[in-house]
């Protein structure tokens, strides 16, 4: 196998097919590449792999039954068929509760339902990404279709108390699902045990292929299909299931089960390792969301006075591979729209650098990133206009007011 | 990341000119919102002779905000005052062999900022025309201010005109959402309701032979990409012959060129085929914005000579050099 050269710490955009998911999908390319749904012994294998595999996704997420795991294309078909499925079933609801900082794939569909003439309440969060479970709480009424919150965050890695709020939701009659994406493999779920109604997960995020993913539907929860067509998955998402992705997804789902431990120890310690360096070497830098509630493979730094895409590009030359919040690096107006509903400054929030790990990195890998990244800020601060010498000009804000278009 | 150019890396990498000039006697700052970048240009002209002597930058920005800079120092330092002030942003962008069309605010930037030195240097206040927007069409790179101008100065009603008169729209389709949502925010403005279906078809055929010879990308209708047009439905045949018809042309270029050449700039005819009108843009027209209002301009008053509707396209320095022009 050829590996491409480079320390990769953008785990949380995507991960790397493990050696052993790739291994065990390849004869469903080949000689098990019958339908499922066949009756011939070509399809029945592959059905039999298909079972197989829901069965570990039903493992990993705590699940009471394999049925409640639906296989789909991604994590964000996973979000829409939520969302839509809950308004469909219960056409007299018209709100939909969720938080400001979801991933698109939930924040442009509410966009979309806006449009159409639903109310959707966002909730905001504090300057560590936290919510108000009060306000939430006051928000709950019969009114209330869906309350849809992420497990935890994609840019921060901030975990919220989605366990305790999908409680007050079922106190308040309410359906509740979770964008879980993020979450699925860096921190222990058991779903049986909680009133959580819907769970998305993608399995690029556990070193599974991209283009497959799953919902869970806890059991007796209503449901209307976002594909209609066939009869697979209980007619619940029609179309000829992806069996080779299934399989890989299930024996990644395994595999996170089996290094829950190991993310929560030893990548939560090279995560704690790089950020301490990082904090120790440069100055003018700050954790941004909540560091004593996060993933444990994530961390998001803000670098004052420069600019997110600047940074990753020189250190792409370095070889280091993360991301960035900045609005240069997704070619949209604003910086991202986690750090503005947690109040960044405008000078920090385009400076904020994610590193986001897996078990496949190593101690001497942090460490280099550690000794790469001061260089780096401070040439990109010497071409600043808000940085002069050895710290920001006095008042930056004051001492460079640019005429802006 | 973004497809950038060798040498916009390489600006990027290693920048010229960095940090404050020393006795500079024109500063320039300027900010553009689109991506939180912001320039401080800072020049040492000589009094005498009004030559650039030295030039120099600070920017907090990404990569093409940085090369950007870094150009622009380049490209100016040695010239003369009135010389510099003729770089265009599409100079800047041709020096760095291309920009991505969601970073050619970063070369305005630039050009505001030198705009901004130089008027300092003179004691002048300077005053910023360019009105900065999202970006609507990335594959024409066109921004929502010239898109609204448009509809309101020509009542354009569908995303079919919006393509014909701006070309926004014309490439892969991503944006027509959008454009339905400006026209119909537009529409409701002037007391009309916007129904999505409502065009002019025909226009669009036209379009489409028109992509064909300009070798841009294939005009895409309900996201498939025809390989030849239908038959028109009613093409509007022009009773006029090629050489009556390039004399209106003419005619309504030059009704045009006293403001253009006000503005420093110029436009050339170039070539006439069909319904499409190709012209070669000079000068201070390149500029991203003011270009996309010239051509507004220019089209609209051949459509009153000719009463017939043309394309204005204008050619890139790369396709004229490709035909040997
Ligand atoms: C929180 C979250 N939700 C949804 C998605 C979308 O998942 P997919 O790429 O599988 O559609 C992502 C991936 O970026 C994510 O981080």
């Amino acid at each position: 196998m050829t590996d491409i050269k480079g320390i990769y710490l953008d785990n949380n955009a995507t991960t790397k097919v493990d050696p052993q998911v790739l291994e065990a999908m390849l004869p469903y390319f080949t000689e098990q590449f019958g339908n499922p749904s066949s009756i011939h012994q070509f399809g029945n294998q592959v059905g039999r792999a298909v079972n197989k595999a829901r069965r570990q996704v039903q493992e990993l997420l705590g699940a009471e039954f394999d049925s409640e795991i639906i296989f789909t294309s991604c994590g964000t078909e996973s979000d829409s068929t939520a969302i839509y499925s809950a308004l469909k079933a219960q056409p007299e609801r018209t709100t939909i509760i969720t938080t400001a900082v979801e991933h698109p794939a939930i924040l442009a569909v509410g966009e979309q339902l806006e449009k159409e003439g639903y109310t959707i309440i966002r909730l905001g969060v504090d300057s560590k990404g936290r919510l108000d479970l009060d306000d939430y709480k006051k928000r709950l009424d019969d009114d209330v279709a869906l309350v849809t919150v992420m497990w935890a965050n994609n840019e921060s890695g901030t975990i919220f108390p989605v366990v305790e709020m999908a409680e007050m939701a079922h106190e308040a009659g309410v359906m509740f699902h979770t964008d879980a994406v993020q979450a699925v493999g860096k921190i222990p779920i058991d779903l049986k045990s909680t009133k959580i109604d819907m769970l998305s997960l993608s399995g690029h995020k556990l070193h599974a292929p991209k283009g497959i993913g799953a919902l869970y539907l806890r059991r007796g929860t209503r449901f209307r299909p976002f594909l209609r067509g066939g009869h697979q998955e209980r007619g619940r998402r029609a179309g000829t299931e992806n069996s080779a992705s299934i399989v890989g997804l299930g024996v990644a789902a395994e595999l996170a089960a089996s290094r829950i431990e190991h993310e929560n120890t030893f990548v939560r310690g090279l995560r704690d390792r790089l950020e301490h360096g990082i904090l120790a070497a440069n100055t003018h830098c700050f954790v941004t969301g909540d560091p004593d509630n996060r993933l444990p493979n994530t961390c998001n730094i803000a670098f004052e006075f420069i600019e997110g895409e600047a940074i990753l590009m020189m250190l792409n030359k370095k070889g280091i591979a993360a991301s960035s919040g900045s609005a240069c690096t997704s070619g949209s107006l604003e910086p991202s729209h986690v750090m503005r509903a947690m109040g960044i400054p405008f000078t920090a929030a385009h400076g904020t650098i994610r590193f986001s790990l897996s078990c496949d990195n190593t101690q001497e890998e942090i460490d280099q990133v550690i000794a790469t990244l001061p260089g780096i800020i401070s040439r990109l601060r010497e071409l600043s206009p808000y940085w002069s010498k050895e710290g920001p000009v006095e008042n930056p804000d004051q001492a460079f007011e640019p005429t802006y278009a | 990341m973004w497809d950038y150019s060798e040498t916009v890396k390489e600006h990027f990498y290693n920048p010229r000119n960095v940090g404050a000039v020393e006795e500079a006697n024109g500063v320039g700052d300027v900010g553009s919102l689109t991506c939180g970048d912001a320039l401080r240009l800072t020049l040492k002209v000589n009094p005498e002779t009004e030559i650039i002597e030295d030039a120099g930058f600070q920017t907090f920005g990404c990569g093409s905000a940085i090369a950007s800079s870094s150009a622009l120092t380049e490209i100016i330092k040695g010239k003369t005052l009135d010389e510099a002030l003729a770089v265009t942003n599409q100079d800047i962008a041709d020096f760095l062999e291309g920009l991505p069309p969601e970073k050619m605010h970063c070369s305005v930037m630039g050009r505001e900022a030198l705009q901004a030195a130089i008027a300092n240097y003179r004691g002048e206040v300077w005053e910023d025309d360019h009105e900065e927007g999202a970006l609507i069409c990335k594959c024409f790179a066109i921004e929502e201010p010239l898109i609204v101008d448009t509809i309101r100065a020509n009542n354009l009603s569908s995303v079919q005109d919006v393509a014909n008169y701006t070309k926004a729209g014309a490439g892969c389709s991503s944006c027509h959402e959008k454009i339905e949502e400006i026209l119909a925010r537009e529409l409701e403005a002037r007391g009309e309701t916007f129904t999505p279906g409502a065009g002019r078809p025909d226009l669009v055929l036209e379009r489409r032979t028109v992509a064909k010879k300009s070798k841009e990308l294939p005009v895409m209708q309900n996201g498939a990409a025809k390989e030849e047009p239908a038959a028109p439905v009613k093409k509007a045949k022009s009773k006029l012959t090629l050489v009556q018809r390039i004399q209106k042309i003419e005619k309504a270029i030059e009704a045009l060129r006293p403001a253009l050449q006000a503005d420093r700039g110029d436009v050339e005819l170039i070539d006439v085929q069909d319904k499409t009108v190709f012209v070669k843009m000079t000068g201070a027209c390149t500029d991203c914005s003011m270009a996309g209002l010239t051509l507004n301009g220019l089209q609209q008053k051949m459509m009153e000579e000719l009463g017939e509707f043309v394309q204005v396209v204008p050619l890139s320095k790369r396709q004229l050099e490709e035909a040997g022009l």
